[in-house]
């Protein structure tokens, strides 16, 4: 029977990211009305303070534009920063994609093989904690300033994020839910799609979710090193001209794409991994 | 014991098989390394009986359980169901876990369908929906585990084990987990479904009280390496109310047992001395 003790539990091994799996344990349903006036008027005290703020201690527009004036900037300079917009989402998008698929493809083989992960661990942990910007410059040289070297960066920073994260779930199956699949029979791939990809799914997610952050963080340090478009490129070119107001409404864009990122694996993960508390 | 075929008594048997089954473990053997956890087993589970095994703890009892399953392989010996070796999971022969074991991220009906997904059959609705009535689990087919309490998840698991039908269902402690009431409901409730589809049932625990009220035999083990230390018939009728249970023949049977495994223990402790 030793065999087949359940090691169910807490997860063991590398891990990354503030979020567990627990993040998407089944909570509180519809907030209620009281609730949402109480969020939205704490936003509006903290941004209208800061406007207030901004004017009282007349802080010069290049050191902090107001709420207001990047408000403005936002709507006048939208059309002009949509297209870029469009590119670091292609970018984005493509590196994710690719990033992601092989991440989770070696985190499902290898922890099939122990042995083999053993093996593979120490050089995903390197590709975990090396910064893929440093290699921009490099990836520049030999893939020019069009989109290869970013969207490389991004799968190069969100795979291994991915594969990390997805290994830990793929690796903390319950022997006896196995066993209780092998009573009836399944077989190897059975367990894998009905017992362990399931089992794994809320470590995946945070994976995914940390894995895209990542990907955006690259995309758009990539654009700032090198290349004449993308969201990146628009930072690097409205701080050089001093135009405080439009840089700070690229920085609300980009804060925007990520909590909607947050806010997509945040909703996936309670929709299909909430049985887990 | 009830003689008159079950397939007469209610229509959900009509055209459904018989529980004709039976099981021989036969000199069966497990080590690990050099290490006996099971030695020299010897015994036959005879068609619609229930056998209990009980036994201090490590005496190889869920070893042997789950080697009656065709989860693991014996070193020597044989296991066989109407004399077909078991050397892998059989299809006639269902396992009930000491936890529920029910997959969370599923709904109860779909965990109660899961065998027959990884089967690649379609379920027999009618004889789910009977069994989830008998068990009182009717209404809750959309509940996920975790809004359930033990014993409902134990009775979706032992659901699950029969949904299947099989001619033997080997339970592994399967009440230890739960509260003394809970588990003499459960009790009642295996005795209730045993009574009506009558698979044999090879039944671990540890409480000598839980193996007096379901068996027609109850087999005690000896420790390390374990072995078949005595074999006992329970010869009380069915259902077994609460007069037979607090009767002077349990009593004595109860202290009889008691005395094999206390003595086996303290020749065990004597022996390590």
């Amino acid at each position: 029977m030793g065999t087949y003790r359940s090691v169910s539990g807490n997860p063991v091994g590398p891990q990354v990211g503030l979020l567990k799996a627990t993040a998407f344990a089944a909570g509180t349903g519809s907030r209620s009305l009281a609730e949402v006036g109480v969020i939205i008027l704490t936003a509006i005290i903290v941004i209208g303070s800061l406007e207030l703020a901004l004017i009282w201690f007349e802080v010069p527009q290049y050191v902090l534009p107001t709420p207001s004036a990047v408000g403005k900037a936002l709507i006048k300079e939208f059309p002009l920063i949509a297209p870029h917009l469009g590119y670091t989402l292609i970018e984005l998008s493509c590196g994710f994609a690719i990033g992601a698929s092989v991440g989770l493809f070696l985190a499902a083989v290898i922890t099939q093989f122990p042995f083999a992960e053993k093996i593979i661990a120490p050089y995903i942990l390197i590709l975990v904690t090396t910064p893929m910007l440093a290699l921009v410059p490099l990836l520049i040289l030999r893939f020019g300033f069009g989109f290869e070297p970013r969207i490389i960066a991004v799968a190069l920073a969100s795979g291994p994020m991915v594969m990390i994260n997805a290994a830990t779930g793929f690796r903390r199956t319950d022997l006896d839910k196995i066993a209780l699949a092998r009573s009836y029979g399944a077989t190897t791939l059975q367990i894998f799609w009905k017992i362990r990809a399931p089992m794994a799914l809320p470590m995946i997610l945070v994976g995914l979710m940390i894995g895209a952050i990542f990907g955006l963080l690259t995309a758009v340090g990539a654009e700032m090193v090198g290349g004449g478009f993308g969201l990146g490129n628009r930072l690097t070119t409205y701080s050089s001209m001093i135009n405080m107001p439009e840089f700070f409404a690229v920085i609300v864009i980009l804060s925007t794409m990520g909590v909607l990122i947050y806010m997509f694996f945040f909703w996936v993960g309670k929709r299909w991994a909430s049985w887990e508390t | 014991m009830l003689l008159f075929p079950v397939a007469e008594r209610n229509s959900i048997f009509v055209g459904r098989p018989l529980m004709t089954a039976k099981l021989t473990i036969c000199e069966a053997g497990k080590c690990y390394g050099d290490f006996d956890a099971v030695l020299d087993c010897s015994f036959d589970v005879e068609a619609n009986t229930i056998v209990s095994i009980v036994g201090p703890s490590g005496c190889g009892k869920t070893t042997l359980l789950w080697s009656m399953s065709g989860l693991h392989a014996l070193t020597t010996g044989e296991i066989r169901l109407d004399g077909e070796p078991i050397t892998a999971p059989h299809p006639d022969i269902g396992l009930v876990f000491q936890e529920a074991n029910l997959l969370p991220w599923r709904n109860l009906i779909d965990n109660i369908r899961f065998p027959f997904e990884i089967k690649h059959t379609k379920p027999d609705m009618e004889w789910i929906d009977h069994l989830m009535d008998r068990v009182g689990l009717k209404g809750f087919e959309t509940r996920f585990p975790r809004q359930l309490s033990g014993g409902m998840q134990q009775r979706a698991a032992i659901v699950r084990a029969l949904s299947l039908r099989p001619q033997v269902l080997l339970m592994d402690e399967p009440f230890g987990a739960l509260d003394a009431f809970t588990r003499e409901e459960m009790n009642r409730l295996v005795e209730e479904i045993w009574l009506e589809t009558r698979p044999a049932i090879v039944f671990i625990t540890h409480s000598i009280e839980e193996a007096l009220f379901l068996s027609d035999r109850v087999i005690v083990m000896s420790q390390r390496p374990g072995k078949v230390q005595s074999d006992y018939e329970v010869p009380f009728a069915r259902p077994r109310t609460q007069e037979i249970m607090s009767s002077r023949a349990v009593f004595d049977l109860t202290n009889l047992i008691k005395a094999d495994i206390y003595g086996v223990m303290t020749h065990q402790s004597k022996a390590a001395e």
